[in-house]
C-alpha cells in the first residue's frame, strides 16, 4: 500500500520500483492499480478506484430492463422512474465507467421494435429514435444528405455502429452532431408517454446544456423531418477529421422549393443556434434560378451567423475562435451548396 | 409484456448469459452496470480485448457484436445478452498453445505492424471487419475505417501495409477470414 500523501513524482517512483502499473485519471490526479484496500478481498475488480465502481462497493442495486416493445419499455420506466434510458451506450455507459453516474435502473431500448427503421414519404422522413449513425450513413444518404454527412463525422465506425439519433437528442450535448441539421429543418420529436404521445419541435425539445423537455416517464419514439429539395451540407471544426467533438459545426439546407436558406450552428451555444435574420437576408440575395449568390452577400451571411453565435470558452476552444469558425463554416457550407 | 427485469442485490445478482466467440458464458455475482469490456476481461477471462480509455475514444476494446465493430467499453454487458460477441481471441484457429494466428494477425506480424502491441487486438478486429465487408477500400477509405483505433507508437504506416498485404492475399485466394460467415460464421486463417 502506498501512502496517499506521497507526492505524485515520488508515488510514480515508488510504483515503478514495486512494479505497480500506474496511470492518470482524467483530472490529472494520480490513481493506482491496487485492490488491496478494498473491503472484499475476493473482489476481482482491478480498476483504479477513482475510475469506476467496484462491483461490490456502494451497495446500490441496479435493475436492467430489456423490453422488446414500446409498451413494455414505458411500463419498465413507470416502474423505475429514476431509470436511465440506454440506447447505444456511448454516453451513458461511459459516464458509468468513469464513475460520474451510478444508475439505480436502466431501461435498455436496443430491442424495442417501434424505435427502429425509417419511413420515407414524398415530403417527410420519419426516423426511429434507435436508428444508428451507421444506418443513416448507409441507407439515408440520398434522402437526408445533411444528416448522413453529420453522422459520418460522429466518433469512429465503432461509435457510429451503436450510437443513435434518439440518443443524440436525449443526451442533448451542445456538440451533438445530428442536432444542427434537425434544428435547421424544423424537425419534430415524437415522445411516447404513459398517456399517449406528443410531438414538439427539436428546437423546443432541446432546453439547455444536456437538458431536454422529455418528462421522466417519456421515451423518444420517432424524429420527423421534412424532405426538402436542394443541396445540403454539414461541416465541423475539431482537432481531427475523425473522433472529434465539434468545436463548431454548421448544418446548411438550401431549400429550393421554399427558396429559403436554412442553417443551424452547433457547439456555439447551449443548444443549436438558428440565425434567422441571417437566413432571411441571404435567402433574398440568392438567385434561385441559377442557384448562385453574390460573394459579398455570402460574406455578409458568414458575418451575420458569427454575430448570432453565443459561444463560451471552455477546455476545447475559446469563444472567439468558435464564433470565427462558425462564421467561416456558414459561408463555406453555403458556397459548397451553391456551387454544386 | 416481454420485458425482463433483472434485480441485482450483488453478489446474488441474477446471472445473465453472453455468447462470446461461439460459446455461452454465464455471468454471475456481478454488478449490472459493468461494461462488456470489463465483463470480458475481468469475469470471463478474455484479456485480449484491451482497456485504455474506457470512453470509446481509443478503439483498444474493439470487438464484433453481431458482425459489426463496436467499442466493448461503451456497451452494457447485461444488455448484450442476445448478441453474438467475437473478440480477438475468437479470430484465429484453436486455443491455448496450439492456437494459430489468422491471416490478419499474420500480416501484422510480417509487416511489423506491432510495436508495444496494446492497440493491436483492436486494430486486428477492425481490419477484419473492414476486409470482410469492404475489401475494395483503399487509401482514405482504409484510414477512415481504422480512424477509431489509436496507436500511441504511431505504427499506422505498417498497419496500412498489413491491410494491403491481407487484401492482396485474399484476392489471390491464399487468405481466409470471417468473410462469408458473419456472426458465428466460418473461421478462416489459412496460413501460407
Amino acid at each position: 500500500m502506498l501512502a496517499d500523501e506521497e507526492s505524485p513524482s515520488r508515488l510514480l517512483e515508488a510504483c515503478t520500483r514495486r512494479g505497480i502499473a500506474f496511470l492518470r485519471d482524467g483530472r490529472g490526479a494520480h490513481v493506482r492499480w491496487d485492490s488491496g484496500s478494498r473491503s472484499d478481498p475476493s473482489c476481482r475488480d482491478r480498476r483504479p478506484r477513482r475510475r469506476g465502481p467496484c462491483c461490490r462497493e456502494g451497495g446500490a442495486t441496479l435493475t436492467v430492463a430489456r423490453p422488446r416493445d414500446l409498451d413494455a419499455a414505458l411500463a419498465a420506466l413507470a416502474e423505475h422512474p429514476d431509470a436511465d434510458l440506454l440506447a447505444g451506450g456511448t454516453d451513458l455507459v461511459v459516464e458509468v465507467n468513469l464513475g460520474h453516474r451510478r444508475p439505480s435502473g436502466v431501461v435498455a431500448l436496443r430491442r424495442v421494435g417501434e424505435l427502429q427503421g425509417a419511413e420515407i414519404t414524398d415530403d417527410m422522413v420519419d426516423l426511429g429514435a434507435g436508428v444508428t449513425y451507421a444506418q443513416v450513413e448507409a441507407d439515408l444518404a440520398d434522402v437526408t444528405p445533411g444528416l448522413a454527412m453529420a453522422s459520418r463525422t460522429v466518433g469512429s465506425p465503432q461509435i457510429r455502429n451503436v450510437g443513435t439519433i434518439g440518443g443524440n437528442l436525449g443526451t442533448a450535448s451542445p456538440a451533438g452532431d445530428a442536432l444542427p441539421w434537425l434544428v435547421a429543418l424544423d424537425a419534430q420529436v415524437v415522445l411516447a408517454g404513459p398517456d399517449g404521445s406528443r410531438s414538439l419541435p427539436v428546437a423546443d425539445f432541446l432546453v439547455g446544456v444536456k437538458e431536454t423537455a422529455r418528462r421522466p416517464d417519456e421515451i423518444i419514439h420517432r424524429i420527423r423531418a421534412p424532405r426538402v429539395p436542394g443541396p445540403q451540407h454539414v461541416a465541423k471544426v475539431g482537432p481531427r477529421n475523425a473522433m472529434a467533438i465539434a468545436v463548431a459545426s454548421v448544418a446548411m439546407v438550401v431549400d429550393t422549393a421554399a427558396r429559403r436558406v436554412r442553417v443551424a450552428m452547433g457547439s456555439v451555444g447551449p443548444t443549436p443556434v438558428r440565425p434567422l435574420a441571417a437566413e432571411e437576408a441571404v435567402s433574398s440575395a440568392v438567385d434561385w434560378d441559377a442557384l448562385t449568390c453574390p460573394a459579398d452577400a455570402v460574406d455578409a451571411f458568414g458575418a451575420a451567423c458569427a454575430a448570432a453565435a453565443r459561444p463560451i470558452t471552455d477546455h476545447r476552444s475559446t469563444a472567439e475562435y468558435r464564433r470565427h469558425a462558425a462564421g467561416v463554416l456558414a459561408a463555406r457550407t453555403l458556397r459548397r451548396c451553391l456551387s454544386e | 409484456m416481454s420485458s425482463e427485469i433483472l434485480p441485482t442485490t450483488e453478489p446474488e445478482a441474477e446471472p445473465y448469459r453472453l455468447q462470446v466467440n461461439g460459446r455461452e458464458h454465464t455471468v454471475a455475482s456481478s454488478w449490472l452496470g459493468e461494461s462488456l469490456l470489463y465483463v470480458l476481461r475481468e469475469r470471463l477471462g478474455h484479456p485480449g480485448t484491451k482497456n485504455a480509455c474506457d470512453q470509446g475514444e481509443c478503439g483498444s476494446c474493439t470487438v464484433l457484436m453481431d458482425g459489426r465493430v463496436v467499442c466493448a467499453c461503451c456497451l452494457l454487458a447485461a444488455d448484450a445478452v442476445d448478441a453474438d460477441i467475437r473478440t480477438v481471441e475468437g479470430l484465429g484457429r484453436g486455443e491455448g498453445p496450439d492456437a494459430e494466428v489468422d491471416d490478419v494477425q499474420r500480416a501484422f506480424l510480417d509487416a511489423g505492424a506491432v510495436q508495444c502491441g496494446f492497440c493491436t487486438p483492436g486494430l486486428v478486429v477492425a481490419v477484419h471487419d473492414l476486409l470482410d465487408h469492404r475489401p475494395e477500400e483503399v487509401a482514405l477509405g482504409v484510414r477512415e475505417a481504422l480512424s477509431g483505433n489509436l496507436c500511441r507508437c504511431t505504427v499506422y504506416g505498417r498497419v496500412l501495409a498489413a491491410v494491403a498485404r491481407v487484401r492482396d492475399e485474399r484476392r489471390e485466394g491464399r487468405g481466409g477470414g470471417l468473410a462469408d460467415g458473419g456472426p458465428g460464421g466460418q473461421q478462416g486463417g489459412v496460413e501460407t
